[in-house]
C-alpha cells in the first residue's frame, strides 16, 4: 500500500549534468522516481553514482539541468530524507549503542539538550523513546540495539543505519551501496527489509548498487549509470545486452541464469576509476 | 652554557663562519652529538610516523622528567633514572595497544599514562625539594656542554637504532602499514609492535640526556615529516629524513653560536621551517608537473 | 578540611573545573583529539609566558593562547590532510600535524621564556611552575569565583552543542545531510577545549590536564556505552577524582594536589579497564 500522496516525484531530475574536479561525470540524465517506488541505481565503480546522490542532496550543484527532490530544491527538503553514505561515516570501534545512534537520527540535529520540565517535555520524550523503539523493531535490530555498535556486525549496523534514516518517517530514503561489505544472506535480508519498508511505510527508495540480483524481486525500476550517461526503466528492458551494449557503447553480454540471476559481462574497467576514490574521499 | 667568547659575529662568509664555528671543541662535539642524535631521530621518528604513534613518541619523551627526577631524588645517576622510566612509558603503552579498532581509547590510554607519569615527576621535584629552574635546560637540553664521553654514547644510540630499523625494518613497515595481512603472512606484529616502541623508548632516553625531550620530539616529527610530504618512496624519505634531520641541526647549532638565544630553540626553529618548505614544495610540484599524467600518489601510501 | 579557606576555594575552582573536563573530556575521546588537547595544554605555556613578559595577566595569556592554537589545530587539520574525508577532523592523519604544529608552539616558548629571563631575575619558573602544574591550593577567593564561572559557562555551552556534537562526531555525513554545520562544530569544539585546557591550567597544571580530560572519560566509555549516562559519569568520574585529590593532598602534605587529583583519575581508569577487560571491539 503506497502513501496517499501522488503530489508529484519523490525525485525529479531533468537534462542534469554534474561535474566534479573539472571532470563531467555523467550528463543529460533524465530520472524520476515516484512516491513510493523502489528504484535501483546501479553502474560500476567511478560512474558517478554517490555523486548522483550528492547532488539529490544538496551536497554538490548540478552543473545543468534542473533537480528537484520532494517538490523543493536540493537540500531543503533533507529533514524528509534518510541518508545512508557509502560505508558509514562511523568506524566501528564506537562505544556508542546502537539505540543512541538511532537516536542521534531522531534529533541529533537539534542545539540544547531534551531537559524541558513539565508534562509536555516529558510526553516528548516519552514519544522519542517509543518511536526509537518502535523503528528498532521494525528493521529487527531489537536484540542487539543496546550493544556498543562497534561490535555489532556489519549487516547489524546497516540495519542499525537504516532504523536512524527511518526514525524521522521520511519520505525519501537514500542508500548508498548498502549491500556493499555484505555476505549473501546479508544481502538477501537487507533487501528484503527495505522493500518491507518501501511497500509498508510509503517510502521512495532509491538505492545503489553495484549488483542488481539481491534486488531483483524487489525493483520497480531500475536506472543504469554508464559511461556518463543514464537510462531507466523497468529492469527487463534496461539489463539487456543491447541496452547495455548502447549504453556503455562497446559489447556487453548479459546472461541469465536458470533461477533468474543476471550476470552483465563485459563491462569495461572505467577510466573514472582514480577519481572516484577521491569523490569518496570528499 | 659554557661562557662564549665576546659576541661572535655571523660575517655571511660562509667559509669563515663555519671556520669559526669549528674552532671550538665544545662546538664540534656539539655538531658530532647533535648529528648522532639526528640520525636516530630521523630513523625512528620515521616509523613512527608512518605508525601514526606520534603521541607515544610525545609521551615517551616526557618520561624524561620523571625519570630524571626519580634520579636525582633517589640519587643515583641521571641516565639510570631516563632509562628505566622510558623503558617503563615504552612497556606501559604496549599494554594499552589494542592495534586499530580501538584507537579512540589507545589514545586515551597513553594520555593518562603521561599524566600520571608527569604528576609522578612533580611529587619527585617537590620531595627532593629542587625548583623548576633551568626549564628550557630540561626542556631542550644543553646542545652545547657535550662531552666526549657523551659523544661516543650518542653515536652509538644512533649506531644501534639504524640496525635495529635496518634489521627489522621491513617486516615492520608490513605490520604498521597492514596488521592483518601481516599477521596472516606469519609476521608478529604483536612483538614488533612493542618492540618498536622499546627502540623508541630507549633512543629517546638516551638522546634527551643531552637535547631535552622536547628537542628530541621535535627531531623525531619534523624532519620526517618533511620528508614524507616530499616523496612517498620509502627508502628515499628515509634517506631525506637523516639527510634534512642532520642539515637541521647543524644549521640550527650553526646559527645559535652566533646568537643569545639556546640552540635548541634555532634547531626547532629551523626544522619547523624545513617542514613548512617541504609541503609547500609537495603542493606545488603536482602542478609543475600538471602537463604529464598527473602523477599522483598511489592510495595505499597516500595513507602515510 | 572544609574549615580552611584555601581548600574550600580549591574545590570551588576545582569542582567546576573538573566537571568541564570530565564532559569536554568525554567528547574528546569519541572524537580521537586527545593528542590536541594534550597540544592544547602545552601551548598554555608559552601564553602565560609571553602574558606574563608583557606584563599582563598571565590567566589571559593562557586563554589567548590555547583558544588560538585550538582554532590553529582545526584549520591545519582540514588543509593538511586535504579532506580525507571524516569532517569530525577525527582521524588519526592529524597525529603528525598536531606533532609539528606543537613543537614549534614551544619552541616559541622557549624564545618567550628567554627573553623574559633576560628581563626579571627568577620569576619565570614560579610562572612555569604554576602553568605547567597548577595551583588550585593558591587560588584567591575571587580566582576561584572565576574558574568556577568559566567552568560552569564551558559546561552550559557543551549542553547546548552536545547534540549536535555528538551527531557530527560520529556519523559526519549523515548529520551533514540533515544540516548540521559539522566543520563550524569541530573548529567550535577545539576552541572550547581550549578554554577548558586553560582553565584545568590553574587546577592541576598544563602539562598534567590529559589526567582529567582523559582519564575519566576514557573510564566512562568503557563502562557504559549509553550516551547519556555515559556522558553523566565522565563528569562524576572527573568531579570525584579532584575531590579525592584535594583530600588526599590536605592530609599528606608533602603530596602536591594536582598530583594527588591525577593519581585518583589514574587509578579509577585502571580500575575500569580491569572491570570491563577488552573493550574496544572484537571482530
Amino acid at each position: 500500500m503506497t502513501a496517499a500522496r501522488s503530489t508529484g516525484a519523490a525525485i525529479e531530475l531533468r537534462d542534469a549534468a554534474a561535474r566534479l574536479g573539472g571532470r563531467t561525470i555523467w550528463s543529460e540524465v533524465t530520472l524520476r522516481v515516484q512516491e513510493g517506488e523502489f528504484v535501483g541505481l546501479l553502474g560500476e565503480n567511478g560512474s558517478g553514482k554517490s555523486t548522483l546522490l550528492k547532488v539529490l542532496l544538496g551536497a554538490l550543484p548540478a552543473s545543468s539541468g534542473t533537480v528537484s527532490v520532494l517538490g523543493a530544491r536540493p537540500g531543503a527538503a533533507n529533514r524528509a530524507v534518510g541518508y545512508l553514505p557509502q560505508r558509514p561515516g562511523f568506524d566501528g570501534a564506537l562505544r556508542l549503542r546502537g539505540r543512541d545512534i538511532v537516536r542521534l537520527g531522531l534529533d541529533g540535529d537539534r542545539w540544547g539538550l531534551p531537559l524541558g520540565v513539565g508534562r509536555g517535555a516529558a510526553a516528548r520524550r516519552s514519544a522519542a523513546r517509543e518511536r526509537v523503539a518502535e523503528v528498532i523493531e521494525l528493521v529487527g535490530a531489537h536484540g542487539y540495539a543496546d550493544r556498543p555498535i562497534g561490535e555489532c556486525s556489519g549487516g547489524e549496523q546497516q540495519r542499525l543505519l537504516i532504523a536512524q534514516a527511518l526514525v524521522r518517517r521520511p519520505r525519501l530514503l537514500l542508500l548508498d551501496e548498502p549491500l556493499d561489505a555484505l555476505d549473501l544472506p546479508n544481502q538477501a535480508s537487507v533487501s528484503a527489509l527495505v522493500a518491507r519498508i518501501c511497500r509498508e511505510q510509503g517510502v521512495a527508495v532509491l538505492l545503489v548498487a553495484h549488483d542488481v540480483n539481491p534486488l531483483l524481486p524487489y525493483l520497480d525500476r531500475v536506472a543504469y549509470l554508464a559511461g556518463g550517461r543514464a537510462l531507466a526503466g523497468p529492469v527487463e528492458e534496461v539489463v539487456t545486452s543491447e541496452t547495455l551494449s548502447s549504453l556503455y557503447g562497446s559489447r556487453i553480454e548479459v546472461l541469465r541464469a536458470s533461477d533468474g540471476r543476471l550476470a552483465v559481462i563485459g563491462q569495461p574497467e572505467p577510466p573514472a576509476h582514480h577519481h572516484d576514490r577521491h569523490e569518496h574521499a570528499r | 652554557m659554557p661562557a662564549e667568547p665576546p659576541a661572535p659575529e655571523l660575517s655571511w662568509n660562509l667559509a669563515h663562519d663555519v671556520a669559526q664555528v669549528l674552532e671550538y671543541h665544545f662546538m664540534v662535539n656539539a655538531l658530532l652529538g647533535g648529528g648522532a642524535v639526528a640520525v636516530a631521530a630521523a630513523l625512528a621518528g620515521w616509523m613512527m610516523l608512518v605508525r601514526r604513534e606520534a603521541f607515544a613518541g610525545h609521551t615517551l619523551g616526557m618520561m624524561a622528567f620523571p625519570g630524571a627526577a626519580a634520579a636525582a631524588l633517589a640519587g643515583v645517576a641521571a641516565a639510570w633514572g631516563y632509562l628505566s622510566f622510558c623503558a617503563a612509558g615504552a612497556l606501559a603503552i604496549g599494554a594499552l595497544a589494542a592495534r586499530g579498532r580501538a584507537w579512540r581509547e589507545e589514545t586515551a590510554g597513553i594520555g593518562v599514562v603521561q599524566a600520571f607519569a608527569l604528576a609522578l615527576g612533580f611529587l619527585f621535584v617537590s620531595l627532593y625539594g629542587g625548583v623548576l629552574g633551568d626549564l628550557e635546560g630540561l626542556l631542550f637540553g644543553n646542545l652545547l656542554g657535550v662531552s666526549d664521553g657523551q659523544v661516543a654514547e650518542l653515536a652509538a644510540v644512533a649506531l644501534a637504532v639504524a640496525l635495529a630499523l635496518f634489521a627489522a625494518g621491513r617486516p615492520l613497515l608490513f605490520a604498521s602499514v597492514d596488521p592483518h595481512a601481516a599477521g596472516a603472512a606469519g609476521v608478529p606484529v604483536g612483538r614488533l609492535s612493542a618492540g618498536f616502541l622499546l627502540v623508541l623508548g630507549l633512543a629517546v632516553a638516551a638522546t634527551s640526556q643531552v637535547t631535552g625531550p622536547l628537542l628530541v620530539f621535535a627531531l623525531l616529527v619534523m624532519p620526517a615529516a618533511a620528508a614524507q610530504a616530499l616523496t612517498t618512496r620509502p627508502l628515499a624519505s628515509l634517506a631525506a629524513s637523516v639527510a634534512i634531520a642532520l642539515g637541521v641541526v647543524w644549521v640550527g647549532l650553526g646559527l645559535s653560536y652566533f646568537s643569545v638565544y639556546p640552540p635548541g630553540f634555532y634547531v626547532a626553529a629551523v626544522a619547523f621551517a624545513a617542514y613548512v618548505l617541504a609541503r609547500i614544495l609537495a603542493a606545488v610540484r603536482p602542478r609543475l608537473a600538471a602537463r604529464g599524467r598527473g602523477s599522483r600518489p598511489p592510495a595505499v601510501v597516500e595513507a602515510l | 578540611m572544609l574549615g580552611h579557606e584555601y581548600v574550600r576555594n580549591a574545590l570551588l575552582a576545582g569542582s567546576f573545573v573538573a566537571l568541564a573536563c570530565g564532559l569536554c573530556g568525554w567528547f574528546v575521546v569519541l572524537r580521537g583529539q586527545v593528542f590536541a588537547g594534550d597540544a592544547l595544554g602545552h601551548v598554555a605555556f608559552p601564553g602565560a609566558l609571553a602574558a606574563a613578559a608583557a606584563g599582563v595577566d598571565e590567566r589571559i595569556g593562557l586563554f589567548a593562547a590555547t583558544i588560538a592554537a585550538g582554532g590553529a589545530i582545526a584549520l591545519l587539520g582540514r588543509g593538511a590532510i586535504a579532506a580525507r574525508g571524516r569532517a569530525s577532523g577525527a582521524e588519526p592523519a592529524d597525529d603528525t600535524t598536531i606533532g609539528v604544529a606543537f613543537t614549534a608552539i614551544l619552541a616559541l616558548g622557549v624564545f618567550f621564556l628567554t627573553r623574559f629571563s633576560l628581563g626579571s631575575g627568577g620569576g619565570a619558573g614560579i610562572v612555569a611552575a604554576h602553568t605547567l602544574f597548577g595551583s588550585i591550593f593558591g587560588l584567591s577567593a575571587g580566582e576561584a569565583r572565576l574558574a568556577a564561572a568559566i567552568g560552569a559557562a564551558v559546561v552550559v555551552l557543551l549542553a547546548l552543542l552536545g547534540r549536535p556534537l555528538l551527531f557530527a562526531s560520529v556519523a559526519p555525513e549523515i548529520a551533514g545531510a540533515r544540516g548540521v554545520p559539522t566543520r563550524l562544530l569541530g573548529f567550535a569544539f577545539l576552541a572550547l577545549l581550549g578554554v577548558v585546557a586553560a582553565e584545568a591550567s590553574q587546577a592541576v597544571g598544563a602539562l598534567l590536564l590529559l589526567g582529567l580530560l582523559a582519564g575519566p572519560a576514557a573510564a566512562a566509555h568503557r563502562l557504559l556505552p549509553a550516551a547519556g549516562a555515559s556522558l553523566a559519569l565522565a563528569g562524576a568520574l572527573a568531579v570525584g577524582s579532584l575531590w579525592g585529590g584535594v583530600a588526599l593532598a590536605y592530609a599528606i602534605p608533602s603530596l602536591p594536589p594536582s598530583t594527588a587529583v591525577v593519581a585518583v583519575a589514574t587509578g579509577v581508569y585502571a580500575l575500569a579497564r580491569l572491570v570491563r577487560g577488552g573493550g574496544g571491539a572484537h571482530r
